[in-house]
């Protein structure tokens, strides 16, 4: 199974991995070849078997629908890398819109 | 007891014992481990951070507990977690840039329990970034060495902890196991390496890489130590909804003294082409050192052995991409700025993530995506349905099944960075218990070329007893557990 490197871009994208140029090349490379391996798998006749999403069998764990403690503001505001007027400030969503300040 | 002049020679069923006799205190006892990794540290590089100051209280308040008689197994007890396990008073980084400097706000419940029974924490431990590896030379912190030789990898991704057992720079220590990541470094560092059933040991506060396959467990240099361990650790908790209710019995409490009546199956799919003659020969002395010991042996075929590799280079990378996208620079974490949000993310990721990480992100992004969600996610699903269906069949045949744990001893560091399927195959044989759910154990089972090597047994679902009682009686006759490295530390 071969990728193109129009495949790998819309991936990244997908992925929101920035990736340089010549690591493109690098993942069409190695992501073809894993692919290529991972092909065994169209051996295996498997047109009557269900799927295994998990294997501890359980299901509907819940609890009492009651108010607990969450973390607190401010040890969540220590995290963050950006924060403005105890909010966490990110860059505009969509640049270009001249009414806003960036983070 | 009588006690030697380096404490750090004890296992820690014997530190208990000395612990509680007053014949040592545990000040002295993490001394004793802290002196040793002043000493061998340069040359393996176990450990990210050290928690001397934190150790040395919790070492205090230990001493005062065990005056006071209120002692529990870990109480006192230097361990090592590794750097994927969230711990409020250290940072946790996964060894990553992503998280370089993050404390968590929150303690993995797994390291509560070890808190709360007064166990004392040495440090964190290195791992390949984000659990993704067999090496920990993905570490983007630099790569651990093994003890036993330096220019070899003491495995992955949990090499920190195991060789830190190795080397004796903390009596136990946790690991977490994906796709071998706790048994794989363990067979090459000559040590005790557990991966529990998948359900036992809660994974709140374990870093996720894949959630369907990601079980926490422990490291030591005896089975009974990973036993009390294991004991501490597991249990239902609230905070994991994969977590089962299923009571943890007293692991330690009745171990065999021979393997009369035990079955224990071999399957052909456990030897593959590019298997070590040295390996091949210490797996199979071993397999003849359990029949001494009374166990029969019995034929079993886990026909879709083949394809767990396949299966789960799709379904853990593309668990992981899911795991991985809430490392945006958003709420925590790393960020580099962009001019808009989309930016921000590329350039974050871009630069927080290493190869492999993003190699493994992209892998299962792309098998998760629209087009080609039901020719790879969907089948490797139903695949995994298979390998498991093996086991149950094979399990009504025998108790426990060996094998090797790795196809061959520990690799030279950089020998298998070129070609990422390489390195992946050092997980072939360990991979099947993680797809299928149950525990398995990797013990020293003999040398090869000067390199220890690895067996494994696995189990039944939530039946660890039998599986570290199997293992305990083969351990002790076979005595491999006595020789441990002479490090070198120039």
């Amino acid at each position: 199974m071969s990728l193109s490197r129009r495949d790998v871009e819309h991936v990244a994208s997908l992925a929101r991995l920035g990736l340089s140029s010549e690591e493109i090349d690098q993942m069409q490379e190695t992501l073809s070849s894993i692919l290529g391996h991972i092909d065994v798998l169209s051996q295996v006749d498997t047109d009557a078997i269900p799927p295994t999403a998990q294997v501890v069998g359980l299901e509907n764990v819940l609890r009492e629908d009651i108010v607990r403690d969450s973390l607190p503001q401010d040890v969540v505001m220590k995290m963050t890398p950006g924060s403005r007027a105890g909010f966490i400030s990110v860059s505009e969503v969509m640049a270009g819109n001249g009414d806003g300040e960036s983070a | 007891m009588s006690l030697p002049n380096d404490l750090t020679l004890l296992t820690a069923a014997e530190s208990r014992a000395a612990l509680d006799n007053r014949e040592i205190s545990s000040v002295e006892l993490t001394q004793a481990y802290f002196d040793r990794i002043q000493v061998v540290e340069p040359a393996i590089h176990s450990y990210l951070h050290l928690m001397t100051d934190v150790a040395m209280t919790q070492a205090t308040e230990a001493d005062r507990r065990i005056d006071q008689g209120d002692i529990r197994t870990m109480t006192g007890i230097p361990i090592a977690l590794k750097d994927i396990l969230c711990t409020t008073d250290a940072p946790t980084t996964a060894a990553s840039k992503m998280l370089d400097g993050y404390v968590s706000p929150y303690d993995a419940t797994v390291v509560a329990h070890l808190r709360e029974q007064g166990a004392v924490f040495l440090g964190k431990t290195n791992t390949d970034e984000f659990a993704m590896g067999s090496s920990t030379e993905s570490s983007a912190f630099g790569p651990t060495m093994n003890p036993w030789d330096t220019s070899r990898v003491p495995g992955g991704s949990s090499g920190g902890s195991a060789a830190a057992i190795a080397a004796r720079e903390a009596v136990i220590s946790l690991g977490s196991d994906t796709g071998g990541s706790i048994r794989q470094p363990a067979g090459f560092s000559g040590v005790v390496g557990l991966k529990p059933t998948y359900g036992r040991v809660s994974r709140y506060g374990l870093l996720p890489f894949a959630s369907s396959l990601d079980q926490i467990g422990p490291f030591a240099r005896t089975v009974e130590d990973a036993a009390i361990m294991l004991g501490a650790i597991a249990g239902n908790d609230r905070m994991d909804s994969t977590s089962v209710p299923t009571p943890v019995p007293d692991y330690t409490a009745e171990f065999p003294t021979d393997l009369k009546g035990v079955r224990i199956g071999v399957a052909p799919e456990y030897t593959v082409d590019g298997m070590e003659p040295g390996v091949d020969a210490a797996v199979k002395a071993a397999i003849g050192k359990l029949q001494e010991l009374g166990a029969e042996i019995v034929e079993i075929s886990l026909p879709h052995t083949e394809y767990a590799l396949a299966t789960y280079y799709i379904t853990a990378p593309a668990e992981a991409s899911a795991n991985l996208a809430r490392y945006d620079g958003v709420r925590y974490g790393n960020r580099i700025e962009g001019e808009d949000l989309m930016d921000m993310y590329l350039k974050t990721r871009g630069a927080g993530f290493g190869t492999e990480v993003k190699r493994r992100i992209m892998l299962g992004t792309y098998a998760l995506s629209s087009g080609y969600y039901d020719a790879y996610y969907v089948k490797a699903q139903k695949v995994r349905t298979l390998i498991k269906q093996d086991f149950d069949a094979a399990f009504e045949q025998c108790d426990v099944i060996v094998a090797p744990t790795s196809p061959t001893v520990a690799f030279e560091r950089g020998s298998r960075t070129s070609d990422p399927y390489q390195m992946y195959l050092a997980d072939v044989f360990t991979i099947p218990a993680n797809m299928a759910g149950i525990p398995g154990i990797s013990i020293p089972c003999g040398f090869s070329e000067g390199m220890p090597v690895g067996l494994q047994l696995l189990g039944k679902s939530f039946d660890e007893t039998s599986l570290l009682g199997i293992a305990h009686v083969y351990e002790r006759a076979a005595g491999w557990y006595k020789q441990l490295p002479d490090v070198a530390t120039s």
